[in-house]
């Protein structure tokens, strides 16, 4: 990291850890919660979407699959560290498995084999009364004490949620710059190149869409120990959806974009909502303005209006010396 | 023991049902540069496309061999690990991508220790990329995409280079300054077949000389032969 990322970082990592006290309000403390639980959800989808070009419609699998087995498992009398593990490998496993399924087809295909794949985990959980609770939902017992700490009040679950999340974030972000992050990107844009220069492309896809599985079960388990609740609701494929627009609105191919889009999703829907009937149309009116005026998202169309300022400023700057000139 | 780094024998290629090469056979020795020339359709790229399975080019007849190795109809990403690694006509670029990923990525295909290719390396030889290293690819001018096509092919480590019309779309300058990269390569040790339309840059490097057309090899033989006898080019090539 450059000494100029690291200061524009640190700003931000304060800011976050400020929020408990600055909000003060538990009700937004809570807000903030959701929305890194929700940031990491979309940073996982992002990591196919952004730099893989792969869009899955069943995302919200992985957080239904970890969510349950999490709560199934702390039921059935396990501690909460080997619930957690146990629901994580799970999760991880299915996205293994439905990733050799979903990588058979390309494009179109690859979206209708996720969307079908998410939809029948989805039709599990709304069938299997006995195990999920069905409709109803299932509730899991309380939050775990990590380390001895009690996490059970708004503040502190934020920090323990923040810290998953700058986890999550230093590895999605080494990810994203490294060989292979590099190879997925190229995987993206000509995969017939990368496999001309050694690359099996088919194996790239695959560790990346096994790696967004991982990371959206960890959204899960955080999913489950912040609403303590899971039904199949939560694992839809309007959830699904959510997400990839979260990723899309913030900007796909960035870092960043996904936890904007994420922040104003969750704070359109959980805030905005109480003050507007039609919030729906709302952020359906958000939505299409973005693409229309940015179509990358929110953060490349910032900082490529910033950077049309700043060259705009800087001509003006140039100019204005000959300009004040007195005409010859 | 196969002495040839590249042994091309009796290659036939087919696009859907027409025959597009036929029985083409060639031979690079190890450490030499070999120019396969001919008009525009003769089949060169066509040639090289069937080597690394491009696309849905696979050799129907034929094998081509690697140090003695037989290679043909390999999946591409085998070929590049065995270590055939193409510089592609038109450089194809990973435009999103920048200098120094590009470069990346074509570092970790193959394990395999040839000559050594590092990143340093490659912006030792070709220092305007490393000033270029944090720029997306697809910023950079025709010249210098050519300098990062040959860079990412030779940090696969390969043991035959494939050139696949370096010069076409350049300034005569570059053409020159692609010309002496080549030729550095060459005076390295590593095996290059070039192809070109380019027939004074191919002559000035190449030990060996095979020209194409209509798909087929029509003259094979030595660079200092068709220096001595414009016929054959003027024949062949229908240059005078």
């Amino acid at each position: 990291m450059t000494p100029r990322a690291a200061a524009a970082l640190a700003p931000c990592v304060l800011a976050l850890a400020a929020v408990p006290w600055v909000i003060g309000n538990e009700f937004y403390v809570n807000m903030a919660s959701q929305v890194l639980i929700y940031a990491l959800f979309a940073l996982s989808i992002n990591m196919m979407l952004g730099y893989g070009g792969m869009v899955s419609l069943g995302h919200a699998a992985y957080l239904g699959i970890a969510g349950y087995a999490c709560i199934l498992a702390t039921t059935a009398g396990y501690d909460q560290l080997t619930a957690a593990v146990f629901a994580v490998a799970l999760s991880t496993t299915a996205a293994a498995f439905f990733g050799v399924l979903s990588l058979r087809a390309p494009g179109l295909g690859f979206i209708m084999i996720t969307l079908a794949l998410g939809q029948i985990v989805w039709g599990v959980a709304y069938r299997a009364n006995d195990l999920t609770g069905g409709d109803n939902g299932i509730r899991h017992p309380a939050r775990p004490m990590p380390f001895g700490f009690d996490i059970s009040d708004a503040p502190s679950f934020y920090y323990f949620t923040l810290m998953v999340f700058f986890v999550a974030l230093f590895f999605i972000w080494r990810f994203a710059r490294s060989p292979f992050g590099a190879s997925l990107k190229g995987a993206r844009d000509q995969p017939r190149r990368m496999r001309m220069l050694g690359h099996n492309v088919w194996l790239v896809r695959w560790i990346t869409f096994v790696m967004a599985g991982f990371w959206a079960s960890v959204a899960g388990v955080l999913y489950v120990y912040y609403n303590l609740f899971l039904s199949p609701h939560a694992i839809s494929l309007q959830q699904s959806a959510e997400i990839l627009l979260m990723a899309i609105l913030g900007g796909a191919s960035t870092l960043s974009g996904p936890i904007v889009g994420a922040a104003i999703i969750t704070l359109v829907k959980n805030v905005v909502s109480t003050y507007v009937e039609r919030w729906n149309t709302l952020l359906g009116v958000i939505f299409v303005v973005v693409i229309v005026f940015m179509p990358y998202g929110l953060v490349p169309g910032c900082a490529q209006a910033w950077q049309r300022l700043r060259n705009r400023m800087k001509g003006r700057k140039e100019v204005s010396p000959a300009a004040s000139e007195p005409a010859q | 023991m196969a002495t040839e780094a590249l042994d091309i024998s009796g290659l036939d290629a087919y696009y859907g049902d027409s025959h597009v090469l036929h029985a083409v056979s060639f031979a690079l020795k190890g450490g030499r540069l070999l120019g396969l020339l001919g008009r525009n359709g003769a089949g060169k790229t066509t040639c090289m496309a069937t080597i690394m399975v491009m696309g849905f080019l696979k050799p129907r007849r034929g094998s081509i061999s690697l140090y003695g190795e037989n290679v043909a109809g390999l999946a591409p990403d085998a070929i590049a690990r065995k270590g055939i690694c193409l510089v592609p006509q038109g450089r194809r670029m990973f435009r999103t991508l920048t200098v120094r990923e590009n470069l990346m990525v074509a570092a970790q295909a193959r394990k395999a220790a040839g000559s050594g290719w590092s990143i340093d390396r490659v912006f030792e030889l070709f220092p305007r990329l490393a000033e270029r290293a944090a720029q997306l690819a697809g910023s950079l001018s025709g010249g210098e995409q050519q300098m990062l096509a040959i860079g990412r092919a030779l940090m696969g480590n390969p043991r035959v280079l494939l050139m696949d019309e370096p010069s076409e779309g350049l300034a005569p300058q570059l053409v020159a300054e692609v010309g002496r990269t080549i030729a550095q390569l060459k005076a390295e040790g590593q095996s290059i077949v070039l192809v070109e339309q380019n027939i004074k840059l191919t002559l000035d490097l190449a030990d060996d000389v095979v020209i194409m057309n209509t798909g087929r090899v029509v003259f094979r033989g030595s660079a200092n032969e068709i220096k001595l006898d414009d016929a054959i080019v003027s024949q062949h090539l229908g240059v005078f």
